[in-house]
């Protein structure tokens, strides 16, 4: 497989590991959030047939943590983003 | 033994002769044979001995789709089982030999199986082994096992050497006939970057074994000269002997190239290397391959494709019988008429089925004598040549779950729309069986991605031949016959297989290749599968599409196991890294340990020392009395900085670590987001915004890889920035009452005494006149302690400079034995303890994890089921007979309990010899344990065999106020 870095360009999934969905950015406040909260974050996972958002990390590279859209039927990537920026953008901050 | 079935012609090197060996008989042939064609050319006929029947059998095939002719290569230790005759390039020296007999070849033992037949029809395996019961190990495994497989192995290490490779190309060809010369030249020519990949020796495919002629010239000679001008383009990279045998992801394809296997000797080069191509666009002109007709005794040595005996006759010089007959179903054998008589090779029959004419039956045991027609007429032949159309080769089209379609023209199935992305097929794998077709669909389909790629370059003119009839009339299998009738030759499977599966209602195609293992031999069915779906669909009153085809899946070809190892043998099979002090260490008679990825010493052993033992109670011992000194550089750094790296480090630990103060060093506890405990450290603060982390040496890696997650994913606005450093500084642990005065001697202008540097302090400073370091009052082996850190660079130089420092106090190296002997001995949690299945509070460390914030893994181990009062708690074990030695894995019972499960009270996780206490001790977790110090309970453990009394104590075996560390 090959992630085009929005950074880097295409590489080779091999310089990458895996972490799984996506949704693991949404952290719910330790703080506030009620068990069941943490337990779904924690253990749900929808187990998707087609497009797949998935975090990988370029270990091999700049170690940066990105957001690959997979279709999990083809392999196809059609999105790659700086998981940071998708952080960003659902609200997460400091 | 003359060549004495050698016909003139051929592109042979009859200049050279080479000598070779054929089951301990010196034949000979020439340089440009195969193995297949000098056997035949010297009149040989049995090669081999079937799978299951141990029927003889002959060459059938001249390329890689031979399901017969499987020999075993070369001996010693580089012997190679399996290998086809057909693809093996002939070289001075070769040692071949038949394979799968008892016995000789020509009178195997196990050719009875031949006669037990009606018993081992498909499925027999299922049917006899059933009972009774006790036969299986005794009987019936040994007896498979030991007939199963065809060659034998060394059993040595192979002496070979594989390689990995890595390349890139604008357009890969996979085949080079004549489309994928015609696709390579117009590519070429038009300026695509190309690798052009052929699995033959010589490139040209078809177009070396037909007698047609290409561009007015011969088709041999088109190609041969096709390849010289695709030779001299820069662009262009031609590679024979390769197989691409998987079409992988975006363009991935793998290859295997055959550096050195027709060479005797591979002279310490690479005998084959693995290729990864990355390609933009892949064009598949891999051909087609022939098929058989299935009739009774249609297995005996000398029936062979049609399209095979053109290749020996016109590629090779070799005539494969003196008198030939042909069964065919399409113009082929006709053209296989024509093509003898040029060479003067007898015909004594075109069998055409489409006349109604058909064979029956065959005779000669170990050699074809005659076949028999329908119409009762007997013809003698030594060598018939068979043709029941052509499959293109779609395999590399169906590696991403693609399906071929079927064609009704040509009777076979053609790639399907689902390609893998990039690729293009063309010629006859694309379903056009004739040459002008191919030749044309080659250049238009080189010429159009080139200019889809952005190379607009002339691509040239096509390259003409006129285009032959072709016709064919679909025809699998002789009803009539009554004798047996093969369907895959290597697997030995049947019609009567095929109809007895379907009788018995494995009906799907995927449950009549298991059941039947139809295709799944070495040659996975290229010869033989469309004729084993024909004879389903017809049973089932279904038509072939209506039937299927089974998935092909990668590889297209076999791959050595060791080709996918490549340089990943014996200790090269991860790599390891060495500490800055190996060199050291090794001058000073260490033996080394691999722990994560290093080689650690684990003990130093003197003179006089007759076990481990001795070297690890010593080096314990005398730094408990004095002074030891331990690389520990293993342990996983992170430098973490920016003016949040505080607030980050309180989200990462679950104990507090806002309030550290510069110049001091907190033991810290890493829980997994579930709760479970995760690594264990120390951080130290050398400024306001600068920490500097360990982690545990095993989980160096992955602790970095989640702190960059919990950075860039959670927490994205914090400003703090990770390095790891872990290879960046040479870091040792001095540990014993007299490593204050050792470091005193070391150290430039600093006080180490205990006001001025406490314990858990730490410093930046410098050693030996200037070199800069970091100086850590940390202790793991319960002593007064420090650790001390130089750049890597000076690393070999610090432990030489701290053990000449230290000679005066009896100085001893440790190694990772002793240290675990001491942290065993003072309690200290490690990988026995935090196995991914233990809690904070499992391990008595509840009290750490922080409720007053919201950091990884604290939440969730809140959850009921990781506090329960009766949980386990880690706590310290000695024996009750001081003398015995405790055993890690042994499970506590109560006295008197019975031996199971449901009785388990715990498991022992460390146990060490304490030269201090001159007693074995351990630790392990108890059920409720530390509220049962002073119990005495079984350590049971069936599998040492042991089974003894302990006494519960707490985890500190020795020092448990913690005087000596902060003395």
């Amino acid at each position: 497989m090959i992630i085009d870095h929005p950074l880097l360009g295409p590489r080779d999934a091999a310089e990458f590991v895996v972490k799984g969905d996506a949704s693991l950015i949404g952290r719910p406040d330790g703080m506030t959030a009620s068990p069941e909260d943490m337990h779904d974050y924690m253990y749900l996972r929808d187990n998707t047939a087609g497009e797949h958002r998935e975090l990988w990390y370029h270990e091999q590279g700049d170690r940066s943590w990105l957001v690959v859209t997979r279709n999990t039927l083809t392999h196809e990537v059609t999105k790659v983003e700086l998981a940071r920026d998708v952080a960003r953008a659902q609200g997460r901050s400091r | 033994m003359t060549q004495v079935n050698r016909i003139e012609g051929g592109q042979i090197d009859r200049s050279n002769t080479l000598k070779f060996q054929w089951n301990e008989r010196w034949l000979s042939g020439h340089p440009g044979d195969t193995l297949a064609s000098a056997l035949l050319a010297n009149g040989v006929k049995l090669v081999g001995r079937s799978f299951k029947y141990h029927r003889p059998r002959g060459i059938f095939s001249a390329g890689s789709e031979e399901p017969n002719a499987l020999v075993q290569l070369r001996k010693g230790a580089a012997q190679e089982p399996n290998t086809r005759a057909t693809t093996v390039e002939l070289f001075d020296g070769l040692y071949a030999t038949s394979q799968n007999h008892r016995g000789s070849l020509e009178w195997d033992l196990m050719a009875a199986n031949d006669l037990l037949a009606p018993f081992l029809s498909a499925g027999f395996y299922y049917k006899t082994f059933m009972w009774p019961k006790a036969f299986w190990e005794k009987l019936y495994e040994p007896f498979i096992r030991s007939s199963a497989g065809l060659g034998r192995l060394s059993g040595r290490p192979d002496p070979d050497i594989y390689d990995h490779g890595y390349l890139h190309c604008d357009l890969l060809i996979i085949g080079a006939g004549p489309a994928g010369l015609a696709a390579a030249l117009a590519a070429g020519r038009a300026g695509a970057r190309v690798i052009l990949a052929d699995e033959d020796f010589c490139m040209g495919g078809r177009l070396n074994s037909e007698s047609y002629d290409v561009d007015g010239q011969s088709g041999a000679n088109w190609a041969a000269l096709a390849v010289t001008e695709l030779h001299a383009m820069e662009n262009v990279r031609c590679m024979t002997r390769t197989t691409v045998y998987g079409s992988y992801d975006h363009g991935i394809y793998g290859a295997l190239e055959r550096k050195a296997d027709h060479l005797a000797t591979s002279e310490g080069k690479p005998r084959q290397v693995l290729w990864r191509i990355y390609s933009q666009r892949a064009l598949l002109t891999a051909g087609a391959t022939e098929r058989s007709i299935a009739f009774g005794n249609n297995d005996r040595p000398g029936v062979m494709l049609a399209g095979a005996v053109r290749t020996f006759v016109n590629r090779f010089g070799v005539a494969p019988g003196r008198e030939v007959a042909i069964l065919t179903n399409n113009e082929d054998g006709l053209r296989t008429a024509a093509d003898l008589k040029a060479k003067g090779v007898q015909i004594r029959g075109v069998i055409d089925t489409r006349k109604g004419e058909t064979i029956v039956d065959t005779t000669g045991r170990k050699a074809l004598k005659s076949v028999t027609l329908n119409n009762g007429r007997k013809i003698s032949a030594d060598c018939l040549a068979v043709s029941g159309g052509w499959s293109p080769n779609v395999h590399l089209t169906c590696h991403h779950r693609g399906r071929p379609t079927w064609r009704e023209d040509i009777a076979a199935f053609v790639p399907g729309g689902d390609l893998p992305p990039g690729m293009t097929v063309a010629g006859a794998a694309a379903g056009h069986l004739t040459l002008a077709a191919t030749l044309a669909d080659g250049h238009e389909s080189g010429a159009r991605i080139s200019a889809e790629l952005g190379h607009a370059n002339a691509p040239g003119d096509t390259p003409s031949a006129e285009d032959e009839p072709f016709e064919t009339t679909a025809f699998w299998h002789v009803k009539e016959s009554k004798r047996r009738a093969w369907v895959d030759l290597q697997n030995d499977v049947t019609t009567k297989d095929v109809k007895q599966s379907h009788q018995e209602g494995f009906r799907s195609v995927e449950h009549l290749k298991r059941y039947t293992t139809l295709g799944m031999a070495t040659d996975q069915g290229k010869t033989a599968n469309i004729l084993g779906l024909s004879i389903m669909a017809e049973a089932s009153g279904k038509t072939i599409p209506e039937t299927g085809t089974t998935i092909f899946r990668p590889p297209y070809n076999p791959v050595a196991i060791g080709a996918f190892a490549g340089r990943a043998r014996g200790k090269d099979f991860r790599y390891f890294r060495l500490t800055p002090s190996h060199k050291w260490a090794e001058e000073n008679g260490a033996d080394f340990v691999e722990t994560g990825m290093w080689l650690r010493a684990q003990w130093f052993k003197k003179p006089g020392e007759k076990g481990w033992r001795d070297s690890v109670d010593r080096e314990a011992a005398q730094t408990r009395k004095s002074v030891g000194i331990c690389d520990v550089t293993t342990l996983g750094k992170i430098d973490i900085q920016g003016r949040d790296a505080a607030a980050f480090l309180n989200r990462i630990y679950s104990n507090p670590f806002l309030k550290l103060p510069v110049g001091k060093v907190r033991y810290g506890l890493m829980l997994r987001e579930d709760g479970i405990a995760y690594d264990d450290g120390t951080t130290a603060r050398l400024s306001e915004t600068h920490f500097v982390m360990t982690t545990t040496t095993a989980n160096a890696v992955t602790v970095f890889r989640n702190m960059e997650f919990v950075r860039q994913c959670l927490w994205p606005d914090l400003d703090v920035h990770l390095i790891s450093t872990t290879d960046g500084w040479a870091q040792f642990a001095v540990a014993g009452p007299n490593s204050r005065p050792l470091l005193q001697k070391v150290v430039d202008d600093l006080d180490l005494s205990n006001d001025a540097f406490p314990f858990m302090a730490c410093t930046e400073c410098t050693v030996f006149g200037g070199t800069p370091a970091r100086l850590f009052r940390i202790s793991f082996s319960g002593e007064l302690a420090y650790e001390i850190a130089v750049p890597t660079r000076f690393g070999d130089s610090m432990i030489r400079g701290l053990m000449a420092a230290g000679e005066e106090f009896e100085v001893v190296p440790y190694g990772t034995e002793a240290l675990g002997v001491m942290r065993i001995e003072k309690g200290h949690a490690a990988g026995n303890e935090l196995n991914g299945q233990t809690s904070a509070q499992n391990l008595g460390l509840g009290g750490m994890v922080s409720k007053k914030k919201d950091a990884i893994g604290s939440k969730l181990s809140e959850r009921d089921e990781m506090n329960r009062d009766d949980d386990l708690r880690l706590v310290g074990f000695r024996p009750k007979d001081r003398a015995a030695l405790l055993t890690a894995g042994a499970h506590f019972l109560r006295r008197g309990d019975p031996e199971d499960m449901a009785h388990d009270q715990g498991w022992m996780t460390s146990v060490a010899y304490s030269p201090e206490l001159g007693h074995s001790v351990g630790l392990g977790f108890l059920k409720r344990g530390s509220e049962r110090i002073g119990e005495t309970i079984r350590a049971y453990s069936p599998v040492r065999n042991q089974d003894i009394l302990v006494e519960v104590c707490s985890p500190h075996h020795i020092d448990p106020e913690g005087e000596r560390q902060r003395g």
